[in-house]
């Protein structure tokens, strides 16, 4: 089929939803201060960790002062049990936690769509094949079966991106399954369908766009998990290996100086928190403003 | 109603011989395999090693040896621990019992709080609502375990009201008040992710119930407000609450790792992370047997309240 004429396009304006979206999006922003400055924070930590080099003060692994000295000079914060710059590695490990937390939910969002839509496109045994694996996922809890892979392999922040998507991407799926059984049977595929689109083209062009809103909420809030994810593996020593520093795993020693040190305890976490929050609050705004259908309770 | 029972307890069979086959996959897929604590202490002779795998049947191919394990596991033979050198149903017993006390008194927890948490936010003005919204978002995006180490910095070593961690105070004889106290701290943050979420849900499910018709007809009849809310419509709202518990009961053995890892609570979640450390197969893999099998009985649970909660729904 010739590109310039392609009789089975979408039916749906999509540029212009996409457009009317955006707008609904922008508008909600404006009248939520909670959803904007949460938009703030994360640009602001998406700007850090983009110019990590340049802002840190110091080399976040040189040794700067003696362990654990405490605020003032050219330590903003104080110094960690070894003697690093605790503002630098905060800035430095602001990278490991967003790089996971992005490429996690993109991994589990591809594969959760993959599945999802093969089971709620074919039905019949592939639904149940799925299904099937699905419910063997969700009987495994899933940060012990996380944990387990972590410490099996030597873990890296590739690997740790692929162990945290590859065990969540079952409510993904499910949601896209939903979509996809719930869009197929609609008069605009069935028409794409007589116009012989094959399988791959129905499920790309006329159902997953149908299907996108879901799809972008729910890969927006699977950062916060993926970032959540991370920083558990790694508090728990089967994560970012030191001495890269990961907010997760400069939590691992602070416990043992929380008397002498109580400021390593409390900015990794405060970060972590900070961005995981600001995040759950974008994507409340998103649901609003992308799938008004599914919209809950306003306001919340 | 029982053929539905005998049905999904059947339904339970296949679900878990496939959770044992990817359990047993994955442990022994892993490097170094179960003699690795063995395989890199240089004291060990690698002639011993080879007499020890060869005794403990890890030469026999890897069908022979699930099946060997899984009739081991079925008959109650659960194997030694390799760190405690004491049998692993004993230990793992131990470690249930803990985690059940410290799972129980979140969820007691959890249910005081959430229930009047929901019920506020679904009826209140609008900016307490929302104020209690936020709340709740934030209880769901704060880390356990960092909530865990504010909880420590603060009332233990600040305040010094609550104990460091642990279950009962060193030394001393068994008290009642002695473990409750050791329970305040890891059951309340083990508690505020269920808040958090739970009260959410119910507020959902709460505003749902009061667009129905009967709410219509309860205020028609001149009920009080708190009359329709409380009796008519809570009422309708707490039983998907119900099987969220029952979902997140199972679940929450599992997810007592990190708060009982933080406040060094002796429980299942406790004992993975250090027979992972310790590379200690026999706990490892029964202790996943045993998730499982309370995953799968949360769910099977909550299903069964649900039909005894809601007389409209018929399981058969």
């Amino acid at each position: 089929m010739a590109a310039g004429l392609d009789l089975a396009a979408p039916p749906s304006g999509v540029a212009t939803a996409t457009q009317r979206r955006g707008g609904r999006l922008r508008a909600r922003l404006r009248h939520d201060p909670v959803a904007a400055a949460s938009a703030a924070f994360l640009a602001l930590v998406a700007m850090v960790a983009a110019l990590a080099p340049v802002l840190s003060p110091h080399d976040p692994y040189g040794i700067v002062d003696r362990p654990l000295a405490p605020p003032g000079g050219s330590t903003a914060l104080g110094t960690d049990d070894v003697g690093r710059d605790l503002v630098s590695r905060l800035i430095h490990a602001s990278r490991v936690s967003l790089a996971v937390g992005v490429g996690a939910a993109l991994l589990t969002v591809s594969i959760g769509t993959l599945v999802g839509s093969l089971a709620g496109f074919y039905g019949g045994r592939a639904d149940l094949a799925l299904s099937g694996l699905i419910n063997l996922m969700l009987s495994i809890p899933t940060l012990p079966l996380a944990l387990v892979i972590s410490a099996f392999v030597e873990i890296d922040l590739p690997l740790l991106i692929l162990v945290i998507g590859g065990v969540s991407w079952t409510g993904a799926a499910r949601i896209v399954r939903a979509e996809v059984l719930s869009l197929r049977e609609r008069e605009f595929v069935v028409g794409g369908r007589a116009l012989g689109a094959t399988d791959r083209r129905l499920v790309a062009r006329y159902i997953l766009v149908n299907a996108l809103p879901p799809i972008i909420v729910a890969a927006t809030l699977q950062v916060a998990t993926a970032i959540l994810a991370e920083s558990a593996l790694s508090y728990l020593g089967y994560g970012i290996q030191p001495p890269v520093a990961s907010w997760g795993n400069m939590l691992q020693n602070a416990q043992r100086y929380l008397r002498t040190a109580p400021a390593l305890a409390v900015y990794p976490g405060l970060l972590i928190s900070l961005t995981v929050v600001s995040i759950n609050f974008l994507g409340d705004a998103l649901r609003d403003a992308l799938d008004p259908a599914r919209r809950g309770a306003p306001d919340w | 109603m029982r053929s539905y029972l005998v049905r999904r307890l059947l339904a339970i069979i296949p679900t878990l011989l496939a959770v044992s086959v990817a359990i047993f996959l994955l442990l022994h897929a892993a490097p170094g395999g179960p003699m690795a604590v063995y395989a890199n202490n240089p004291n060990v002779d690698p002639e011993d090693l080879k007499r020890l795998e060869a005794s403990l049947g890890l030469h026999d191919p890897y069908p022979v040896q699930y099946v060997k394990w899984l009739g081991a596991m079925l008959t109650g033979n659960w194997g030694i621990s390799y760190k405690y050198a004491r049998p692993v149903g004993g230990i793992l017993g131990d470690r249930l019992l803990a985690t059940v006390q410290l799972v129980l008194a979140s969820l007691v927890i959890a249910s005081v709080v959430a229930i009047p948490v929901g019920v506020l936010g679904a009826t209140t003005r609008p900016v307490t609502q929302r104020v209690i919204g936020s709340l709740s978002m934030l209880g769901v995006s704060i880390p356990t375990f960092w909530l865990g180490i504010v909880v420590l910095l603060i009332f233990s070593v600040r305040l010094r009201v609550l104990p460091s961690g642990g279950m009962a105070t060193i030394g001393a004889d068994f008290a009642l008040t002695d473990r409750l106290w050791h329970l305040v701290g890891p059951a309340v943050v083990l508690a505020t992710l269920e808040i958090a979420g739970w009260s959410r849900y119910l507020r959902s499910m709460l505003l749902e119930a009061m667009r129905q018709d009967y709410i219509q007809t309860a205020r028609a009849k001149g009920l009080s407000e708190a009359r329709v809310i409380l009796l008519h419509a809570l009422r309708n709202a707490l039983l998907p609450l119900i099987t969220l518990l029952g979902l997140q009961g199972g679940r929450l053995v599992g997810g007592a790792m990190i708060t009982e890892t933080v406040f060094s609570w002796p429980g299942m979640g406790r004992l993975l992370v250090e027979s992972l450390a310790a590379r200690d197969y026999p706990v490892l893999m029964a202790s996943f047997m045993l998730m499982a099998v309370l995953v799968l009985a949360g769910n099977l649970a909550a299903d069964l309240t649900y039909a005894v909660g809601d007389p409209r729904i018929r399981l058969d």
